[in-house]
């Protein structure tokens, strides 16, 4: 009875080891590949689980995924001999794990290797092609295609699917970037100049206007307050002379004689008199008939 | 061959996707359906040691073995969040996605699951100085904000999806930057870089499988770097200078221009009053020479007396006088006209004759009389 029972459990307990060593799991992020005695003879597992020999068959597994990479900073010319520096980041997947596994012995390192130098090639040779600017905005889609698909076929017989190459950085070189702030300095100064100007200029037309109106208006003014000083003047003359007109000799002697009352409204003019004059004329002589 | 093809009456890309999170009657429904085709199945072959002895003791055996085989079917409830999904595989395929709620999957090994949080808004960073398209150099700094929309490509799909995001993040920006011109991308071309990103990085990221949605992308901040930062501040106050510089020149003729009016207007007044004192005094005078004109046309002799007389009068009443009475004129006569005026200093009262004219001859008078004793006054002086 105990000896059935315990053989029992090592019958179940061998059982699940010898399943679970006749079998692999091959899960949605993993590739495989099955070995027999050292060849490969099997690469392409769906996810899923499978059967293999024991010790004599062996797996090896790699990622699925997309994997990622990213190119160290590279110094690249430009056509006008600029220097720029670039890296990138690259995007790969391993789909055909029996190439990759010889091509590699199924080292990432050297597949990485292998890819970084072709990338970079790749796209020191379409920088050197293009101007800085292209680089820069236009044409940066266009590298990062051209070079993308030029390098998945250079990397074909890796086993590698190349995804992607984007390009991330692209910068000048630190002393390069000293002039470009001394540039972009001096390109504010100048915006900064013809802003003030443009205000100063504006400002010297609205104040020159100004002081115009003004000399304007006075001139105005004064014309029309000439014109209406020149009316009294005449509407006064023709009352005088309409008036004065009626006696002339009258008027001669009435405005004489106010004359003399005027200028000689001082007391501290002094008269130095003949007695001749008509004022005198009974002064010395009381029958005086002049 | 596998083993766990999917069922034909189950699909595993959908149908559980698309409903709310089940209630514990499916979930049991499933444990069944699940049971039934495994162990019924092909479970029979791994689990061969179904005792067919009898007695207690196998009874015991096989309550034992039921009871462990209930203790390991337990082990495959698991209940997500909500805002999370459940990637469930099966001997490592993709199977389902479950919604928030209680489930139940195969117990391990054969079936499994991971959690995915899609719920959840994520956060990243990136702060860098890059090339705009007039190579200039700016600093950009962006927040992404995103979340999962697919948790089985999130899962499955790309190694380190987050790490992608960043990566997708630098080159969207810095292709957006490069595209643009400093002006136009530190000042109003805020809110374009950022949507723009926003649509490169998803068709990226779209493009890997990540299974990532971008939200949002915020731009902290676009500035010129602090090397020049100094120049471009200058710049912005030079605008604002322009405006001012301009203000004031309008305040100035703001000033001046009504103030020219005013003084316009003054002249036109002061003209008018002008006029009318003339006319107003022309008419006075004329008026009192006619009505003297009148008086002395019906007594001509005696007027013409009385007026040369009583102005005569008056004048000499006010001024000192010498009556020089030598006939024929004597060269040596000698006359003391200092102490003569002098003594005029206590002089005559003046007598009213013709004089009080207009006012405008009266002042001509006063102006005389000034100027005449400036010039006395100067004479003593020396």
């Amino acid at each position: 009875m105990t000896s059935n029972l315990r053989f029992g459990f090592i019958l179940l307990a061998l059982i699940s080891a010898i399943v679970y060593m006749s079998t692999f799991i091959v899960h949605e992020r993993e590739i495989a590949l099955k070995f027999k005695l050292g060849e490969i003879i099997e690469a392409d597992y769906d996810p899923g689980v499978y059967f293999q020999i024991p010790i004599i068959n062996n797996i090896i597994k790699f990622d699925s995924r997309v994997l990622t990479m990213d190119t160290p900073s590279e110094r690249f010319l430009t056509v006008e001999k600029k220097n720029v520096i670039v890296n990138s980041f690259v995007k790969w997947r391993i789909v055909d794990p029996k190439t990759f596994y010889t091509s590699t012995g199924g080292d990432e390192r050297r597949a990485i290797q292998r890819m970084v130098s072709i990338i970079n090639d790749e796209l020191k040779g379409k920088i050197a092609s293009r101007t800085m600017r292209e680089v820069i905005s236009g044409e940066r889609a266009t590298i990062m295609q051209e070079v993308t698909d030029r390098a998945s076929v250079k990397i074909e017989d890796l086993g590698i699917k190349l995804i992607d190459v984007r390009v991330k950085k692209v910068e000048l070189p630190d002393n390069v970037s000293v002039n470009v702030y001394r540039r972009m300095a001096t390109e504010r100064q100048t915006v900064a100049k013809e802003f003030r100007s443009r205000g100063e200029e504006q400002a010297k037309q609205i104040r020159a206007n100004a002081d115009r109106q003004r000399e304007e208006i006075l001139a105005e003014a004064y014309r029309k307050s000439e014109e209406i000083r020149g009316e009294g003047d005449a509407t006064a003359a023709k009352t005088y002379a309409d008036s004065y007109n009626q006696d002339k000799e009258f008027y001669s002697f009435y405005r004489s004689l106010k004359a003399y009352d005027a200028s000689f409204g001082n007391n501290q003019d002094i008269i130095l008199l003949s007695p001749d004059s008509d004022f005198f004329k009974y002064f010395k002589d009381s029958k005086a008939t002049r | 061959m596998p083993w766990n093809e999917p069922g034909k009456d189950k699909d595993p890309w959908g149908q559980r996707n698309n409903e709310g999170p089940p209630d514990l009657d499916e979930v049991f429904k499933n444990l069944k359906d699940k049971f039934g085709g495994l162990l019924g199945g092909g479970g029979k072959g791994r689990i061969p040691k179904v005792p067919s002895g009898s007695g207690n003791l196998n009874g015991v055996i096989g309550f034992i073995v039921v009871a462990l085989l209930v203790v390991w079917a337990l082990t495959g409830i698991y209940i997500v969040d909500e805002g999370w999904r459940g990637v469930e595989t099966r001997f490592g395929k993709r199977t389902v996605v479950t919604q928030s709620g209680p489930h139940w999957h195969l117990p391990y090994p054969i079936e499994n699951v991971e959690q995915v949080n899609v719920a959840d808004i994520r956060t990243a960073r990136k702060n860098s100085k890059m090339l705009t398209s007039d190579e200039n150099i700016v600093v950009m700094s962006i927040e992404i904000q995103y979340n999962i929309k697919d948790a089985q490509d999130f899962a499955f799909e790309v190694f380190d999806p987050d790490l992608t995001l960043q990566q997708t993040a630098e080159t969207a920006i810095r292709e957006v930057v490069g595209n643009n011109d400093m002006d136009l991308i530190i000042t109003e071309g805020r809110a374009v870089v950022g949507s723009a990103t926003k649509e490169i990085m998803q068709e990226i990221l779209d493009y890997y499988r990540t299974g990532i949605n971008v939200v949002q992308v915020n731009m902290d901040e676009a500035q010129p770097p602090e090397e020049v930062q100094e120049a471009f501040e200058d710049a912005i106050k030079a605008r604002e200078d322009e405006q001012r510089i301009i203000n004031e020149a309008n305040a100035y003729r703001n000033d001046v221009v009504p103030k020219a009016r005013g003084e316009g207007q003054g002249l036109l007044e002061q003209a008018e009053a002008y006029k009318t004192r003339v006319v107003k005094s022309a008419q006075g005078e004329t008026s009192r020479f006619s009505q003297l004109l009148a008086e002395y046309k019906r007594a001509p002799e005696v007027t013409r007396e009385r007026l040369y007389l009583d102005t005569l009068e008056s004048v000499m009443a006010r001024s000192p006088k010498v009556m020089v009475d030598v006939e024929g004129g004597n060269n040596l006569m000698f006359l003391p006209l200092d102490q003569l005026m002098g003594n005029a200093a206590t002089g005559t009262t003046p007598l009213k004759g013709l004089s009080g004219g207009s006012s405008d001859s009266q002042s001509l008078i006063d102006e005389f009389k000034r100027n005449v004793s400036r010039n006395r006054e100067r004479e003593t002086r020396q």
